[in-house]
């Protein structure tokens, strides 16, 4: 497990070669140290992992070296291995591999080839840092790294002014997230004099007492970190201009990286959010809204690459009310689920945008399931995944389990459970109408060009994948496998269920998978769905968020720096310079040459002098 | 006597740069970077030596110079002059390179003033003698009035006056705050020096006090600048080339930070404690206000000096949090700004010798053209966004985590500031290096020289983000009554 730094230094060292050789090493070199830097990041994963797991021990710390020691506060670049840094750390470079692989092809043509690996494998290594770190502020600077490897990449195609603008929102907007987790950084070091996530999380029960408002505002401060990260309400809205990127960062940012740098956080902090009711309730309320709005966004939107990531906001808010009930491995296992199917799912989007000349807009593809039939059917399962199929998908597994515990656990509720059933009923349904818009129908673009190998072959694995994950977990009533639940008991306390019972869970499977299915049938039937031109406007701009945003807080910045551009300040100091001249210029009008006004000024001087003199002779 | 030699051989060498013009014109360019690598090469050479653990004065000097006024030639080093003269050095080493084909008149007075100023810095950062210490304060001034007046651009006789006026303004108040201090320490106690040790617990009024260190605070806050007396700074800032842009933002205004360090806080700690909610609250609203005019300029260097601003606002909220982290924040800023900002100013010089301009909207597009430069430019916008990993999150994190402890809701409002940063510095690079290019541009990336220049530069902060503990070991606080403060909360 010694050479565990190996699995974020690859990338890193993948990324500083890429930069510096560029030039020299041509498109195969550029193809191999990309994805090779991510493969043997991948392959030390699957080894340490297994040490680890045959060690036995709990945790794992490999310390590399100090980073900041003042007094008391050490702060030091230490990896730390633990059942949940090593199940994201899998995720992370797993996926990322193949997203790799398939960039090969994806990318072929581009000029910047080198520059696009470069941010890729920068992006890797940021997130593996954010998970593996040992203290707050190590993943503060996976967190950071993350924000900047998505403002590359989202802004790669620079020419574009508006894909610019996209990647400026999208750093901009997550930074005012991390903005309230640095604060809440300061919080810890101020009343634990440590970031170092063992040691606050063994301290907090001593120092606070559950509720206590201290804890309390570090937890909202941590979740404002978690909501712009992870694209939920309020800071959601730089997700879907994301999409401006090529397509194997889109995949890379929603399935392995970036979005569901929020839920590690919260499920990494879950004792202060259990000490927090307060705040732990707000967590599930966000997931809450969040996927329901999405969702409804999701339904509307043209552009298919908006469709998924309307679908990544609303998946990540069932992770946030997982997180919020208490669902802790819950979250965990709708993340790795989601992240196998979002990849696919993103990655056959973009092998029917190439294969389509880069059209994007689902109204004009249609029937390529026989024009491109391996793409087809590798698209069907990420979809039957995501709209949660009932028993041969993942997604239905990771998803029934949010659905049972939004309503079964301790801090559940009815509320949860309908808000959830309703989601995946409206999940079901855009689904269905994108495959039905996509796939099926007539045709109207032609294909003009086949996804060749290094595309097809990660997204048959990525297919695998999304089916048999969901085979790691299964409910009490299906088999019950608890495989993923057990390995992270240590790290995550498992959940308390309030109003258990077989015969209730039976019931809320049933619903949801009836819904499942009622979803898919209705699109299927009623397809083009009837919806009022206004109502429709406003959910596909996204419940008017952005124009809201606009005129709140971008207008009256971007007018007030307008306005004072040129520094009101210094006109204080201008009327200062401009008084002195002009005394200076009264002056200088006096020293006219003429002798009788000279007289008459020293006479009246002396007379005015004279009088105070005796004046103050007489007053005294 | 080293510390002697450091001021002596810039000097030595200021004018052998002089005399030197006229038997060849480019004579004085080679000796000043000689000088200034040796000073350098020094400076490096006893930072090794001097190790980083202990805290204390490592080495001192003192000759009398008028005994009977209490004035003597007093130098003396610790952790902080140390890592201000090896800043010092390394910015002075790339302002020769930065002037080597800019300057083309006058080369001569040109590289005599350079190092004259540089003199002057070294100076003032060693001097422990508040009589010595104007001397310094005023010789870094007027050669920098001529780098700016002589070889500045278009408004250049504006800028250098209105710079002139400021600091000299602000340097006329500390006057007569030391000579106040001279006076109260001489009648209170019998000995009239100017020696800083001994001036160091001068018994006087609480009232007398704080209006002393407003004297000091005033000049102090001027050359830093702080809301509202920066507006010196962006004219000067815009108006001076390239080499003397380096030097006033990664120099001159540290020597504001150092003061405040150096003598405002020792010599005064009941009024730095009484004023210091007001100061920090000047600190934060500079913090928001240069990033927001920072925002709104459209030419590069205009742009960059407000960002100044922004980031030397962090300087204040931290020097008057009294505490540990904090004040190593501030050390950490005062290197990591000198250097990211003075990067950025080459960027700009850099530009301005390809394209002749420095309007952004006559920019755009380059990154085809210039990949190289665009690469260098991203990694100092990062910096200056406090991207983890680069030195300056270091120095603002811990500026921020300490500063908390003493004000939380000024933090909040400095903490905001980094977003606002996000905002200014995208968008240069958008302006700059991506969005559609207006021209066909063929141009030279960067030459050797300018690779030589910019490589340390990235090392540098690179090093100070991911391990700045040798820096952090050597700024311990030396001066008894700083360790006092920082280390008793």
């Amino acid at each position: 497990m010694n050479w565990m730094y190996l699995v974020p230094a690859m990338p890193f060292l993948g990324a500083l070669l890429l930069v510096l050789f560029s030039k020299k090493i041509g498109k195969t070199g550029v193809s191999l140290i990309g994805c090779g830097s991510v493969g043997i990041a991948a392959l030390v994963t699957i080894v340490a992992g297994l040490q680890f797991m045959n060690s036995g021990l709990q945790q794992f710390s490999l310390p590399l070296w100090n980073w900041l020691s003042i007094g008391s506060f050490n702060i030091g670049i230490t990896l730390h291995l633990d059942a949940l840094s090593l199940a994201f750390t899998f995720v992370i470079t797993f996926v990322g591999f193949l997203i790799h692989i398939y960039s090969t092809g994806y990318m072929a043509e581009d000029p910047d080839f080198a520059r696009f690996f470069a941010c890729m494998n920068l992006f890797v290594g940021a997130m593996l840092m954010l998970v593996l770190a040992d203290n707050l502020l190590l993943l503060y600077f996976g967190w950071e790294g993350v924000g900047l490897c998505s403002y590359l990449l989202i802004g790669f195609w620079y020419k574009d002014p508006a894909n610019g603008a996209a990647a400026r929102k999208a750093f901009i907007v997550t930074r005012v997230g991390d903005t309230a987790m640095a604060i809440a950084l300061f919080l810890l070091v101020q009343h634990t004099g440590s970031l170092q996530l063992t040691d606050i999380l063994a301290k907090a029960p001593t120092l606070w007492t559950a509720g206590d408002a201290t804890v309390v505002t570090i937890a909202f401060l941590l979740l404002g970190g978690a909501v712009g990260k992870s694209a939920q309400l309020p800071l959601q809205t730089w997700l879907p201009d994301a999409m401006a990127g090529p397509t194997p960062v889109s995949a890379l940012i929603h399935a392995a990286t970036m979005v569901t740098a929020g839920v590690y956080l919260i499920a990494r902090t879950n004792v202060l959010f259990t000490m927090a009711p307060a705040a732990q309730a707000t967590v599930a309320i966000v997931g809450a809204v969040t996927l329901i709005l999405a969702g409804g966004s999701a339904f509307v939107q043209t552009d298919i690459k908006r469709v998924l990531a309307y679908s990544t906001i609303s998946q990540i808010g069932y992770m946030f009310l997982a997180l919020g009930v208490g669902a802790w491995s819950a979250a965990i296992f709708h993340f790795i689920t989601h992240a196998f199917f979002k990849a696919l799912l993103f990655l056959g989007a973009g092998a029917v945008i190439v294969a389509l000349h880069h059209e994007q807009d689902m109204f004009k593809m249609g029937g390529l399931r026989k024009s491109l039939p391996g793409v087809f059917w590798v698209f069907l399962i990420g979809s039957a995944s995501l709209a949660a199929i009932p028993f041969v998908t993942a997604g239905f597994y990771s998803k029934d389990q949010i659905v049972w515990l939004a309503g079964a656990s301790a801090q559940g509720g009815a509320g949860y459970w309908i808000v959830a059933i309703v989601g995946a009923f409206i999940t079901a349904m855009y689904t269905t109408r994108m495959m039905l818009l996509v796939f099926y129908g007539k045709e109207k673009t032609h294909v003009h060009h086949r996804p060749g190998l290094s595309m097809m072959v990660p997204l048959y694995i990525l297919a695998v994948f999304s089916t048999l994950a969901g085979f790691i977990e299964l409910p009490h009533t299906l088999g019950h496998v608890t495989l993923l639940s057990d390995f992270l008991q240590p790290v995550l306390p498992a959940v308390v269920t309030a109003h258990a019972g077989t015969a209730l869970e039976w019931g809320s499977q049933g619903i949801a998978a009836l819904l499942c299915l009622a979803g898919i049938y209705i699109v299927w039937r009623v397809l083009p769905i009837p919806f009022p031109k206004e109502v429709k406007t406003f959910l596909k701009d996204g419940w008017g968020f952005d124009a809201a945003y606009n005129l709140l807080f971008v207008q009256p910045f971007v007018q007030l720096a307008r306005i004072n551009r040129k520094d009101v300040v210094d006109s204080l100091y201008a009327g200062l310079a401009a008084v002195t001249k002009y005394f200076h210029r009264m002056m200088s009008a006096t020293q006219s040459g003429i002798l009788r006004w000279y007289i008459m000024g020293i006479v009246m001087g002396a007379v005015v002098i004279l009088s105070v003199i005796i004046w103050r002779q007489y007053t005294i | 006597m080293i510390l002697f030699l450091f001021i002596l051989v810039l000097v030595l060498g200021a004018f052998a740069a002089w005399l030197s013009a006229a038997w060849n014109k480019k004579l004085p360019r080679w000796i000043a970077l000689m000088v200034l690598v040796f000073e350098l090469a020094m400076a490096a050479a006893f930072w090794a030596d001097a190790g980083g653990g202990d805290a204390g004065w490592y080495v001192t000097f003192i000759r009398p110079w008028m005994p009977r006024f209490g004035i003597s030639f007093s130098l003396a080093m610790d952790g902080l002059s140390l890592l201000m003269l090896v800043l010092t050095f390394f910015l002075g080493t790339l302002s020769v390179l930065v002037s080597w084909n800019e300057i083309k008149e006058r080369t001569g007075f040109f590289f005599f003033n350079l190092l004259f100023v540089l003199a002057g810095i070294t100076g003032v950062f060693l001097t422990m003698d508040l009589f010595l210490f104007y001397f310094f304060w005023e010789v870094m001034l007027i050669p920098m009035y001529f780098l700016i007046g002589i070889w500045g651009h278009g408004n250049r006789l504006y800028a250098a006056l209105k710079f002139f006026i400021f600091t000299q303004a602000g340097g006329l108040l500390m006057l007569l705050a030391i000579l106040g201090l001279y006076f109260i320490h001489g009648q209170n106690t019998g000995v009239f020096t100017f020696n800083y040790f001994d001036l160091l617990n001068t018994p006087m009024a609480q009232e007398t006090g704080r209006w002393l260190m407003l004297g000091f605070l005033i000049a102090f806050i001027v050359k830093l600048p702080a809301f509202p007396f920066h507006t010196w700074l962006p004219d000067a800032h815009t108006e001076a080339p390239t080499a003397g842009s380096v030097i006033l933002a990664g120099l001159l205004l540290k020597t504001g930070a150092y003061g405040i360090l150096r003598f405002v806080l020792p010599l005064f700690p009941e009024a730095s404690q009484f004023f210091a909610p007001y100061i920090m609250l000047l600190g934060a609203i500079g913090i928001l206000y240069g990033g927001k005019l920072a925002y709104a300029q459209t030419d590069f260097k205009r742009l960059v000096a407000y960002t100044s601003v922004s980031h030397m606002g962090f300087v204040l909220v931290g020097a008057f949090s009294f505490n540990e982290l904090a004040y190593q924040g501030v050390v950490m800023q005062m290197i990591t700004h000198g250097i990211s900002t003075g990067a950025l100013f080459m960027i700009a010089g850099s530009l301005y010798d390809r394209l002749h301009t420095r309007e952004l909207d006559k920019m755009g597009g380059l990154w085809p053209a210039l990949p190289g430069m665009g690469v260098v430019a991203m990694v100092f916008v990062m910096a200056s966004l406090g991207l983890p990993g680069l030195g300056n999150f270091i120095a603002e994190f811990l500026i921020l985590a300490g500063s908390w402890q003493a004000q939380p809701w000024i933090t909040v409002a400095a903490t905001i500031g980094l977003v606002v940063a996000t905002i200014y510095s995208l968008r240069i690079m958008q302006k700059v290096f991506f969005g559609v290019s207006l021209r066909e541009y063929k141009l030279p990336d960067l030459s050797l020289r300018e690779v030589l220049m910019f490589i340390p530069l990235v090392i540098v902060i690179i090093w100070l983000g991911v391990y700045p503990q040798p820096v952090i070991n050597t700024a311990k606080p030396a001066t008894p009554a700083v360790a006092v403060h920082f280390t008793s909360k």
